[in-house]
């Protein structure tokens, strides 16, 4: 069951293609990375989603229904580029916002309450924006996020201009959102959190969806039979030469050696294990699968190459 | 309430309950009546020092007229001019040298001094000689009484002006006082749709460099986001004006009551002639009969509604495209080269408004009060004219036609802007947004 859906998505600009059919599916309860380049059309795609822009032709679908107006109170968004009302009292904002998103106003100040009481922010609820440090706006700005209970969160690079601590608070609530059964989709260029916390991805280049997939799946697509394998010598040295693998590199220290290896045969990883454990006591043997960063690079680089 | 309602609310509330608005609010119209009294007061002040001014009379005949006044000591004097031109004379700021008798030789009497002569000491001259010379020419008729026969036969005339109402009914008009009154409205109309308007500006402005724009309307149209700012900040407008009606009446009432029931109201009708008589007391009070009739014959439901109307219009027009404005710009720097032509529209408005002022139904008054972008400002001071209803009407009917069309267009502009982040776009890229 998708919760999102695009079908054909095509957006133009003038002169410039944006968006080119494109079709992503969002699972339910799920977390879904949006990737990409700058410049790819992220953006432009979630704004469509939000009900922003409109796209030129191609369809949304929200669970299972072409998008309309009242859809934009099941969505929470956060823009990359965030920002509030500075003069305005942080509280009363929040009510404002939340007003907006369609709750009333008794509503929205009870379940304000809560959240500021989870964040510990409540003692600046009658104060000015503008004096709260960056994190604490940050915060607000998460909670008028997720204020009005919405069963899709869209967040666009979500951790640019968070401390190490506030982004790792950002992600636990992002998890938290996600256990709670929301549908969770986000743009970023940060790999590592893909790998922490998407269960999908979809990879835009130059205005066309070019990978997408499972995280896992897309990762052991593009593995390259490299595997780390840590060996103790039997007392013969080591002594590397087969038809079966290459070294990449070694690290040895005393008789314990760190080595990557490439397959270079068709043979089972048991059978190169067996060849392995002829020689030496295996201390663990591991298959290295690429960082979504390197997928993210050969990718992109790839099809800038074909398009040259 | 809809999202419209909250936005006009929230847009509405920030800006009244703000101290500046209170403060701006309240003393306004203490700063527009001190305009109006502090210069007639000023006026009324007389510098304490008293100069003194040598008459050196070669004739011997006009020295023995000149009394002193609060401000001038007049002295007679035997040395020459040149002995003073020389000397010493610190004393002494101006001499009035005659030479000779001035009903044959006109020319023979010189004000010197070494700063700039005042009006007033050269028309204190000119009075007492001419009232001497008067009476030297009259009697040189040897016509018995003539001076008398002559001040009999001085008839003061003013054409009385009689507008006819619509029943047949006669009303004195004024077109002077209608003049003052258009003008006010005009100024405020004026002052109003530029004040709003910007305000309109910055407020769109300061949501795009926010950067809180793109959560807004991932909640709210782009339409009821710019409608919202527009209509709550027009509410801000008319609530500042019914404040100032209210508060100008009630201290013109006690600026009257205080300033001697009324007559600054004659005052500011004949300035001159209210200052030079304040003794008339009798034809003061006809005058105040009249002045009151002439008020009454002014249609103040007609002009109160017709100003709401173009001022609603011509905000709505105006602040439209000031919202298309502030949402294509990142800096207020470069809002300057949008500014400029509707700068331009509205200071042309301004002037044709006061060049129609002389001839209320003359062409140039009535195209510019057809024209939308021009009407709100030059109807205005047609108004206190009686303008018949169907031109009334066909200019009311096409501003609302160009302000709706206006907002209209701005809209697809805002919607476009808001989220166009650095460069600042050229007018044929804000065209293009239109198609978007």
């Amino acid at each position: 069951m998708y919760f999102v859906e695009t079908e054909d998505v095509v957006k133009q600009f003038s002169g410039h293609l944006a968006l080119n059919k494109v079709s992503i599916q969002v699972p339910k309860g799920r977390i879904f990375g949006l990737l990409g380049p700058n410049g790819a059309g992220k953006t432009t795609l979630i704004r469509i989603i939000n009900r922003i822009t409109a796209p030129d032709s191609g369809k949304v679908w929200i669970n299972g229904n072409e998008s309309q107006p009242e859809d934009v109170y099941r969505i929470g968004y956060m823009p990359e580029e965030r920002g509030l009302y500075k003069k305005m009292k942080v509280g009363e904002q929040a009510i404002y916002l939340a007003q907006l998103k369609g709750l009333s106003y008794a509503e929205a100040k009870k379940r304000l309450k809560i959240w500021f009481e989870k964040f510990e922010i409540m003692s600046w609820w009658n104060r000015k924006l503008e004096e709260l440090s960056k994190g604490m706006q940050q915060k607000v700005q998460f909670i008028i996020t997720v204020i009005h209970d919405p069963e899709l969160l869209i967040f666009d690079e979500p951790f640019s201009g968070f401390d190490p601590v506030n982004a790792d608070r950002l992600k636990q609530e992002i998890l938290e959102l996600k256990y709670l059964g929301k549908t969770i989709i986000f743009s970023t260029h940060n790999m590592a959190s893909v790998e922490e916390i998407c269960d999908e991805i979809a990879l835009i280049d130059r205005s066309q969806v070019v990978l997408s997939g499972e995280v896992n799946e897309i990762r052991n697509r593009y593995k390259s039979n490299t595997f780390n394998v840590v060996l103790r010598s039997l007392g013969n040295g080591f002594n590397f030469t087969s038809a079966n693998y290459s070294v990449l590199n070694t690290k040895a220290h005393a008789d314990v050696m760190d080595i990557r290896i490439h397959k270079e045969m068709e043979i089972t990883n048991s059978s190169l294990l067996t060849e392995l454990a002829a020689s030496y006591e295996i201390l663990s043997f591991s298959e290295e699968l690429p960082s979504m960063n390197d997928i993210f690079i050969n990718t992109v680089s790839g099809t800038n190459a074909t398009q040259i | 309430m809809s999202k419209l309602g909250i936005i006009i609310k929230r847009e509405y509330l920030r800006r009244v309950t703000k101290k500046s608005f209170l403060v701006v609010t309240i003393l306004m119209p203490f700063l527009m009546a001190a305009l109006v009294f502090v210069p007639l007061w000023l006026a009324t002040i007389k510098s304490d020092e008293v100069k003194t001014v040598a008459v050196i009379d070669a004739t011997g005949k006009y020295s023995s007229l000149f009394e002193d006044t609060e401000s001038f000591r007049f002295i007679n004097s035997d040395k020459s001019l040149e002995g003073y031109r020389n000397g010493d004379n610190k004393e002494v700021y101006a001499f009035l040298n005659i030479t000779d008798d001035l009903l044959l030789n006109p020319k023979a009497a010189t004000l010197y001094s070494e700063k700039q002569i005042p009006g007033e000491l050269s028309r204190l001259v000119n009075q007492t000689i001419g009232r001497k010379l008067e009476d030297e020419k009259l009697a040189s008729f040897n016509i018995p009484n003539l001076k008398e026969i002559i001040a009999d036969s001085k008839i003061s005339f003013n054409v009385q002006t009689i507008k006819w109402s619509a029943d047949g009914k006669e009303g004195a008009s004024s077109a002077a006082l209608a003049s003052i009154i258009g003008m006010i409205f005009t100024l405020i109309v004026y002052m109003f749709i530029m004040a709003y308007g910007s305000m309109v500006m910055q407020g769109v402005m300061e949501e795009k460099t926010n950067r809180i724009v793109e959560v807004m309307i991932s909640s709210v149209r782009p339409f009821e986001l710019m409608m919202g700012k527009i209509i709550g900040i027009a509410f801000v407008g008319l609530t500042q004006i019914f404040l100032w009606g209210i508060m100008t009446s009630a201290l013109l009432t006690v600026g009257g009551l205080m300033f001697g029931g009324g007559m600054d109201m004659s005052a500011m009708q004949q300035p001159n002639m209210a200052a030079m008589q304040p003794g008339m007391n009798m034809a003061g009070m006809e005058k105040m009969g009249e002045l009151m009739g002439i008020i009454n014959s002014i249609n103040f439901m007609e002009l109160g509604i017709f100003f709401i109307l173009y001022f609603i219009g011509g905000y709505l027009l105006y602040a439209s495209v000031f919202a298309a404005i502030g949402s294509s710009v990142d800096q207020q720097e470069d809002t300057n080269q949008f500014m400029a032509p509707i700068m331009i529209f509205m200071i042309f408005a301004l002037y044709a408004g006061i060049y129609s002022m002389d001839n209320p139904d003359g062409p140039l008054a009535f195209w510019c009060s057809m024209i939308p972008f021009t009407s709100p400002v030059v109807m205005m001071i047609r108004l206190p004219f009686d303008v018949p209803m169907w031109e009334l009407l066909l200019s009311v009917g096409l501003l609302f036609a160009t302000a709706l069309s206006i907002t209209w267009l701005s809209a697809k502009i805002y919607r476009v802007g808001i989220l166009m982040y650095g460069k600042k776009p050229s007018i044929k890229e804000m065209i293009k947004w239109l198609k978007y």
